[in-house]
């Protein structure tokens, strides 16, 4: 066991010295390893946090949902000539709801542009949405700490009470505290009851639900008097499939107003289900290809540090050779490098991954607005950080051991002569 | 040490270099024999073979044909660990151009067979002390070779071939690189060296070198020219 401490303090103080000897190439091939580990991680790290961002963003309108809009007919039926205007009704939510078991969740949206809000002389025009309380979860309003959404009692009971989009509260309150505070809705007053949560919304229908004001919608018609919604917002169980549920809406519907079940401008539909599949398998092709580039900078990254390692022991054949000639064994010259390579290779991933964490700390730490707000989030990929230092400082050792083996085969005469 | 028996026996050394386009004979049989405690030159003009012979005697090169006895013991049966061990302990080389370490300090030249043998610390740094001492230059141990003039650097590197008690000092041209003052002091080392019993074997241009020999081999195109011994034929 002493022998081996011994031994142990010996190497590392032969390292040390050849450490001290080879600053510049040695500097040189943590710069390589820190840099080939720094491209790949934070790629690999952007890669994931954009992979994230973008499924929240996605999911900032909703989940699995999908909203439906009157339409026009465009073909006879029964007797009926095409070009009729097919309007929604309120009943059509409970008739929906009745006859298609898949709709887990749904809510009328009845909206009104330009609406003027006043609170203490400042005045401003926004849209104003009349909703059932299921649309919260449906469209993730979601409110902040103190607030809350439109609740059931609200909504039986026609109470006077809004919800706020951030933009709008921005805007309307600046600072203050809006919850509890009494608004003027064209000259009606109304008490805030929340302000939604801020959310990433990379799609929406009538502008980002920063937007948005909201009211429940029996107060909606009891104030504004509209006889027709202006959409239908309903979410389907988990595992159901979407273009079933929508032949049935048109089935269902396509009874109640008379029009052709295939009859496909009658209603407007947006399916978000759908819309995600298709978003995902975009974005699944782009994460294939981010990880391909990824492998790509390893590579490069690995020829660098092959190139100097390589070059390194070469240039250091007539000191191989001088060792031999002083009795040196070949594990001596072996472990030399390969202690060499190894220890470099530490501190470069470890400098390579403090790095990246740093940067990826620092995106988190900036705000980011826009579209940068989905580079907000980098995420460093502890196992892909590793599997990068590990390919480097198997290429490094690699690169150094094969040349450094040969130059400790030969005769020690040849490895002196060799300039 | 016993003083009269035989050290090194060469039968028939020849040496090829192929090249590739020419076949380079730079030892075409040679017979030598070295006793413990002698004290040769090695001369000859350039390309008669002298570094040739050298490193094979030093095992740091291997004849093509021809039979070296170390000891008594054929070196072509050894193996990679048992040569170094003999590179370690058995034989002191010396280069004309020292090859010390560039960033090593004289310390640190002369402690690498030492760490190569596997002795422990305590006995490292007395004999590297020691040896640094008998050369003239323990004042100089923390120096590195740049900061050395010609002589000294070589007799780093002589106490470095002295580290673990070689029983012969084999060196090639090691006063090539250097002025005569430098010169002259290398070869009272080795005459001190040889009057403690040890072999020296040493490669020369230099006559006035080469006369304070006990012994002159001659060289020439690759097979010994002559051989005296105090100004005697052998």
């Amino acid at each position: 066991m002493k022998l081996i401490t011994y031994k142990f303090i010996l190497f590392i103080r032969l390292l040390l010295r050849e450490f001290k000897a080879q600053k510049l190439r040695m500097s040189l091939t943590v710069a390589a390893i820190a840099w080939g580990t720094i491209s790949v991680t934070l790629l690999m790290a952007f890669t994931v946090g954009l992979q994230q961002q973008m499924r929240k963003a996605s999911s900032g309108l909703g989940g699995r949902i999908m909203i439906l809009w009157g339409g026009q007919t465009s073909k006879v039926f029964q007797g009926l000539p095409p070009g009729r205007r097919i309007h929604l009704h309120p009943e059509d939510v409970d008739l929906l709801k009745k006859r298609i078991p898949e709709i887990e969740q749904i809510s009328e949206e009845y909206l009104r542009w330009g609406v003027t809000l006043d609170y203490n002389g400042k005045q401003i025009n926004k849209l104003v949405s009349g909703v059932a309380p299921s649309f919260k979860d449906m469209r993730s309003h979601y409110a902040q700490m103190g607030g809350r959404f439109i609740n059931k009692i609200d909504y039986e009971e026609k109470k006077r009470v809004i919800f706020l989009g951030t933009r709008v509260c921005e805007e309307l309150f600046g600072n203050d505290d809006p919850v509890g505070k009494r608004i003027l809705v064209n000259s009606i007053p109304f008490t805030v009851i929340g302000v939604m949560v801020d959310k990433l919304q990379n799609s929406n229908y009538h502008g980002p639900d920063e937007n948005y004001t909201i009211i429940p919608a029996t107060t909606f018609v009891a104030i504004f008097g509209d006889p027709w919604l202006d959409n239908i917002v309903f979410s389907m169980k988990e595992g159901v499939d979407s273009d079933l549920v929508e032949q049935e809406l048109f089935r269902v519907m396509g009874g109640k107003y008379r029009f052709d079940p295939t009859d496909s401008p009658a209603l407007w539909t947006w399916d978000l289900v759908k819309n995600k599949e298709i978003e995902r398998k975009i974005f699944l092709g782009i994460v294939i290809f981010m990880w391909f580039i990824g492998g790509m900078t390893l590579l490069i990254a690995g020829v660098g540090v092959a190139n100097i390692m390589y070059v390194a022991v070469r240039e250091r054949t007539r000191e191989i050779g001088t060792k031999i000639a002083l009795g040196a064994q070949r594990k001596h010259i072996i472990w030399q490098f390969l202690t060499e390579a190894l220890s470099i290779a530490f501190v470069g991933g470890l400098i390579g991954i403090s790095f990246s964490i740093l940067i990826c700390s620092l995106f988190r730490a900036l705000p980011m607005e826009g579209a940068l707000e989905l580079l907000s989030e980098p995420t460093v990929n502890v196992p892909v950080a590793f599997i990068t230092v590990g390919t480097l400082a198997v290429i490094g050792l690699f690169s150094g051991i094969f040349p450094a083996r040969k130059a400790a085969s030969v005769d020690p005469v040849e490895a002196l002569r060799y300039e | 040490m016993m003083n009269n028996g035989t050290l090194i026996s060469l039968s028939g050394i020849t040496k090829h270099y192929d090249t590739g386009k020419v076949k380079v004979r730079a030892l075409q049989g040679i017979d030598l024999e070295i006793k413990r405690g002698e004290f040769i030159a090695i001369i000859g003009p350039s390309g008669s073979g002298k570094s040739t012979l050298m490193n094979i005697v030093g095992c740091l090169d291997t004849p093509t044909a021809g039979e070296y006895l170390l000891d008594g013991r054929p070196v072509a049966n050894m193996g990679i660990h048992q040569l170094a061990a003999i590179r370690n302990k058995k034989i002191g080389f010396i280069f004309q151009n020292f090859n010390l370490l560039p960033y090593a300090t004289a310390y640190e030249n002369v402690e690498l067979p030492l760490i190569f043998a596997g002795a422990p610390g305590a006995i490292r740094k007395e004999k590297i002390m020691r040896n640094l001492s008998m050369v003239g230059l323990s004042e100089r141990a923390d120096h590195k070779p740049t900061e050395l003039s010609g002589g000294e650097m070589q007799r780093v590197a002589i106490a470095r071939a002295l580290a673990n008690d070689p029983e012969v000092i084999l060196a090639d041209e090691p006063t090539g690189n250097l002025d005569t003052r430098s010169g002259k002091e290398i070869i009272e080392i080795f005459e001190r060296l040889n009057v403690e019993g040890r072999s020296v074997v040493t490669i020369t241009h230099d006559m006035s070198i080469a006369e304070r020999c006990h012994r002159i081999v001659r060289l020439k195109d690759g097979i010994i020219e002559s051989d005296t011994r105090n100004g005697n034929k052998i």
